[in-house]
C-alpha cells in the first residue's frame, strides 16, 4: 500500500521543504562540495595557496597500507559491535517485555546507558578496564600479562567495541522494546493457549513482526559504527597502540586537524562516505527483501 | 566568556566616552593571546596577564586558554582563515617549520625593532634562540616556555644499591637497572612509548650524541630532507631499551593503563624516569612524603662527547593582518614577558626554565636555585647550554612534524609488541615518515623555509 499526499500546486510543496533543504545544503552539500574540492588539491593549513593535484591524494591513500588497516579494521569493528549491541539488546528487550514482576525497573535501567554521552562512557570503560588498577587488575594478577590494551592491539580493540557495544545496546534495546510492545497481546495469548512455548512464541509470532525493527538498527547500527566510534576511540586509545584501533573515522581526524593534511582527510572523507553509501544500497537491496511490513 | 566580557566592557566604554565626551584615545587597546596551556599552568599565565595589564594603562590583552597546544594551534588555523585571528599565539616546538612557511605571521624580531624596543638577542640561549630563527639568525617567534628533558632518580633507592649519583652512561644505567631489580625494585625505570616521547627518546637522544634525525641538516637546508634515524645511533638506543623492557629492568606507564610515569616516579614505584623540567614542580608537589630525588642529565653512551640538549615547549607567534595599535601593544607585551622579574615569576611557578642568560643570571643572583623546591632545575640550563649548537643539535625543522612523531608512537609500540624487529619498525618510521615530508613539500611547492 502506498500513501501519497498531493498538493494541487507542486510550489506549496517546495515552499514546506525549503527550511529543511536549506539546513540540509548548509550543514551537507556545502561542506560535502568543499570537501571533494579539497581532496582534489593540496592545501596549505593557513589558507594562501593550494595546488590542483586531480586524484592523487586518493591514489595515496589506496596505496598506504595504514590506511587498508584502517579500512579493514573498522569493517570488523562494525561488524563485532553490531553483532553484540543488537544481539544483546533483542534477548534484554524480549525478556523485559515479558509480564515479569520490577520489569519498568528494569527498562528503566537498560535505557539509561544510551542517555550518556559517549565520552563519559568511554572514560568508565577506561578505568574498568585498565590494567593494572581497574577490573582486569584481577585477572592480570592470576594471569600475568594477559590484559595489556597498551601494548596488544587486540586488548585494546576489545576494549573500544566493549564500550562502543554497551552505549548501542541501549539504543537498539528501545527500539526492540517498542515493537515488542506494538505486538497484539492476543497473537500471544493465543499462541499460548494453543500450547507453545516461549522460544516457539519468539521464533514463530515476535521475530517475524520485528523484522523492519531489526532491518532498522541494523541500518543504523552499522553507520554509526562507522562514524560515531570517533569519541571513544579519542578518549581510549587514541587509535594505537600500533594503529590497531586507527578506525576510518579517527583517521581523518587525526590526519585532518593533528596532522594538518586537510587534503588527505577530505580524500578519505569521501572515501567513507561512499563506502556507506554503497553499505546501505545494498542493505536495501539485498536484506530488506527478507523484512516483512505489516 | 571573556569575549562576552570584552564586548560588554567595549559596550560600556563606548556610551560612558559618548556621555562624557572622553577622547576615544584614553581606552587601552585591546588585543588577543591564545596559549595551549591549561589546568594549573592556565592560572599562571592569567596572572601573568593581569600583571601585564594592571602594570600600565595604554594596552589590554585579553588571555584565552585554548586546552592544549594541538587545539591552540587549530583553532587559530581556522580563526585565521576566516580573518578573526589573535594578536599573538603559542604554538609548540613541532609546530615551528609549519609556522614559517604559512606566510601568517609578523616576524617578532622585526616587530620588536619597529616598535621601539631593543632586545638583545645574544642574552637569549643559543640552543632556544636558533630553534625560532630562520637560518640568517632572525628570531620569528618570541621564545616563551622552555623546557629539555631531564633524567629524574630516586636517591633513597640508589643509596640501597650503594650509589650516590645519577648514572652518567647507559652502560652504567644498565648496571644500575640490574643492581635495582636485584634489590627488589619491580620498576627500577619507566618509559613510555607515544607519540610524545619522541621528544625525550628519538629528538634529545639524537642531539645530545650528535646524531641527525633527517638530512640537509635536520631539514634546516631545505623542504627535501628526508628521516634517516634507521642508519644512527638511535637504532642501538632502541634495541637497548628493548631487551631492557623484555628483561624486566624497564616498565611502560601511561595514562591509558592509569598511571603515567611521573605519577610513578612521585610515587615512588619507578626509580628513574625520563621527562621535562617542566614536570620539576609536579613530582615536588606530588610526590611520597620524605622521598628524596633529584635530575640529572639524560645519560649518553660510553664516549660520546656530550652535545647541547633540545629546547622544547612552546614559543609566542604575532599573527599578521592586525592593526598597527594592536601590534604596538603585543611588543610591549612581547617586552614585559623579556624582563628578568617577569621571568623569575614564571619559572618559580611552573619549572620552565628562563630563556636568557641575563634572566638565569637574575634568578641565581636571587638566591632561586638554593632554595629546597627548586634545586636541580639549573641541570637543564647546563644540558641545554652543554655545547655551543652544532648544525643537528640548533633544532628540528620538519614540516608536519606532530604526524612523524605519531608515526614514532605506531612504530615503538609494534616493536615492543614484538609484531616487528626494532630495524623493521625504525625503517618503517622513516618510510611512513618520509611520505609525510614529501607531502610537506609538494603543498608547499616552490616554497623555502626562511
Amino acid at each position: 500500500m502506498e500513501k501519497r499526499v498531493t498538493f494541487n500546486k507542486w510550489s506549496v510543496g517546495i515552499l514546506f521543504a525549503v527550511p529543511q533543504l536549506l539546513l540540509i545544503f548548509t550543514f551537507f552539500y556545502w561542506p560535502a562540495g568543499q570537501a571533494i574540492f579539497w581532496s582534489l588539491t593540496l592545501q596549505q593549513p593557513w589558507g594562501g595557496g593550494n595546488i590542483w593535484v586531480g586524484l592523487d591524494n586518493f591514489r595515496s591513500i589506496l596505496a598506504n597500507s595504514d590506511y587498508w588497516n584502517s579500512v579493514t579494521i573498522s569493517i570488523a569493528f562494525a561488524a563485532i559491535s553490531t553483532a553484540i549491541s543488537m544481539v544483546v539488546a533483542l534477548i534484554l528487550a524480549a525478556l523485559t517485555d515479558r509480564q515479569l514482576r520490577g520489569s519498568k525497573i528494569y527498562r528503566v535501567v537498560l535505557i539509561w546507558p544510551y542517555g550518556i554521552a559517549a565520552p563519559a562512557s568511554a572514560m568508565a570503560f577506561r578505568f574498568i578496564l585498565a590494567p593494572e588498577a581497574g577490573f582486569m587488575s584481577i585477572v592480570n594478577h592470576y594471569w600475568p600479562g594477559f590484559w595489556d590494551p597498551g601494548l596488544d592491539g587486540n586488548a585494546a580493540m576489545a576494549s573500544v567495541i566493549a564500550a562502543f557495544s554497551w552505549k548501542y545496546i541501549g539504543y537498539s534495546f528501545i527500539f526492540f522494546l517498542a515493537a515488542f510492545q506494538a505486538i497484539p497481546r492476543s497473537l500471544i495469548e493465543a499462541a499460548a493457549i494453543d500450547g507453545s512455548g516461549v522460544l516457539r512464541r519468539f521464533r514463530d509470532i515476535q521475530f517475524p513482526l520485528i523484522t523492519p525493527t531489526i532491518f532498522f538498527l541494523l541500518v543504523i547500527n552499522i553507520t554509526e559504527s562507522f562514524q560515531d566510534s570517533f569519541g571513544i576511540v579519542d578518549i581510549m586509545t587514541s587509535g594505537g597502540p600500533h594503529n590497531s584501533t586507527n578506525l576510518m573515522v579517527y583517521k581523518i581526524y587525526s590526519d585532518g586537524f593533528k596532522g594538518l593534511d586537510f587534503s588527505g582527510a577530505a580524500a578519505q572523507s569521501i572515501i567513507l562516505m561512499l563506502l556507506i553509501v554503497l553499505l546501505t544500497i545494498f542493505q536495501f537491496r539485498f536484506i530488506e527483501k527478507r523484512v516483512h511490513y505489516r | 566568556m571573556s569575549k562576552l566580557k570584552n564586548y560588554i566592557s567595549a559596550a560600556a566604554a563606548g556610551v560612558m566616552s559618548v556621555a562624557l565626551a572622553m577622547p576615544a584615545a584614553a581606552a587601552p587597546v585591546k588585543f588577543d593571546f591564545w596559549f595551549g596551556l591549561s589546568g594549573d599552568l592556565e592560572r599562571v599565565v592569567q596572572t601573568l596577564c593581569k600583571n601585564f595589564n594592571d602594570s600600565q594603562k595604554d594596552y589590554e590583552v585579553s588571555c584565552v586558554s585554548q586546552g592544549n597546544y594541538d587545539a591552540a594551534l587549530q583553532n587559530t588555523i581556522a580563526a585565521f582563515r576566516a580573518g578573526k585571528q589573535p594578536a599573538i599565539v603559542q604554538v609548540y616546538d613541532a609546530g615551528t617549520a609549519t609556522m614559517m612557511l604559512s606566510g601568517a605571521y609578523y616576524p617578532a624580531g622585526k616587530l620588536m625593532s619597529e616598535n621601539g624596543y631593543k632586545i638583545d638577542w645574544n642574552d637569549y640561549f643559543p640552543g632556544i634562540a636558533r630553534y625560532y630563527a630562520t637560518s640568517k639568525g632572525e628570531l620569528l617567534s618570541f621564545p616563551f616556555n622552555s623546557s629539555t628533558a631531564l633524567l629524574y632518580w630516586n636517591k633513597d633507592s640508589f643509596a640501597k644499591i650503594g650509589k650516590t649519583a645519577a648514572p652518567k652512561t647507559w652502560e652504567e644505567a644498565a648496571e644500575d637497572m640490574k643492581a635495582l631489580k636485584g634489590a627488589g625494585y619491580d620498576c627500577p625505570m619507566a618509559i613510555n612509548i607515544s607519540g610524545n616521547e619522541s621528544w625525550q627518546l628519538m629528538e634529545q637522544f639524537s642531539a645530545i650524541h650528535n646524531q641527525p634525525i633527517a638530512t640537509k641538516n635536520n631539514g634546516y637546508d631545505g623542504l627535501d630532507a628526508r628521516l634517516e634515524v634507521n642508519k644512527t645511533k638511535f637504532v642501538k638506543y632502541v634495541t637497548d631499551l628493548k631487551s631492557w623492557y623484555d628483561q624486566g629492568l624497564i616498565k611502560i606507564k601511561s595514562k591509558d593503563l592509569g598511571q603515567d610515569m611521573v605519577q610513578a616516579f612521585a610515587a615512588g614505584d619507578c626509580q628513574m624516569i625520563m621527562t621535562s623540567v617542566g614536570d620539576h614542580g609536579t613530582v615536588g608537589k606530588t610526590q611520597k612524603a620524605g622521598m628524596n630525588w633529584d635530575v640529572a642529565e639524560l645519560p649518553v653512551y660510553a664516549g660520546t662527547e656530550r652535545k647541547n640538549s633540545l629546547v622544547g615547549g612552546a614559543s609566542l607567534w604575532v599573527l599578521s593582518g592586525k592593526s598597527a595599535d594592536e601590534y604596538k601593544g603585543a611588543a610591549a607585551f612581547l617586552n614585559f614577558i623579556h624582563d628578568p622579574k617577569t621571568a623569575l615569576f614564571w619559572s618559580t611557578n611552573t619549572g620552565y626554565i628562563p630563556v636568557t642568560n641575563s634572566g638565569f643570571e637574575f634568578m641565581k643572583s636571587s638566591g632561586f636555585y638554593d632554595k629546597a623546591p627548586y634545586k636541580g632545575r639549573e641541570v637543564a640550563i647546563a644540558s641545554l647550554t652543554a655545547s655551543e649548537p652544532t648544525q643537528i643539535t640548533r633544532g628540528i625543522r620538519l614540516g608536519n612534524f606532530t604526524q612523524i612523531r605519531a608515526e614514532f608512537g605506531n612504530q615503538m609500540q609494534a616493536i615492543f609488541a614484538n609484531k616487528v624487529s626494532v630495524q623493521e619498525g625504525i625503517d618503517n618510521l622513516a618510510k611512513n615518515g618520509n611520505a609525510v615530508l614529501e607531502r610537506f613539500e609538494a603543498t608547499y611547492k616552490g616554497k623555502q623555509l626562511p
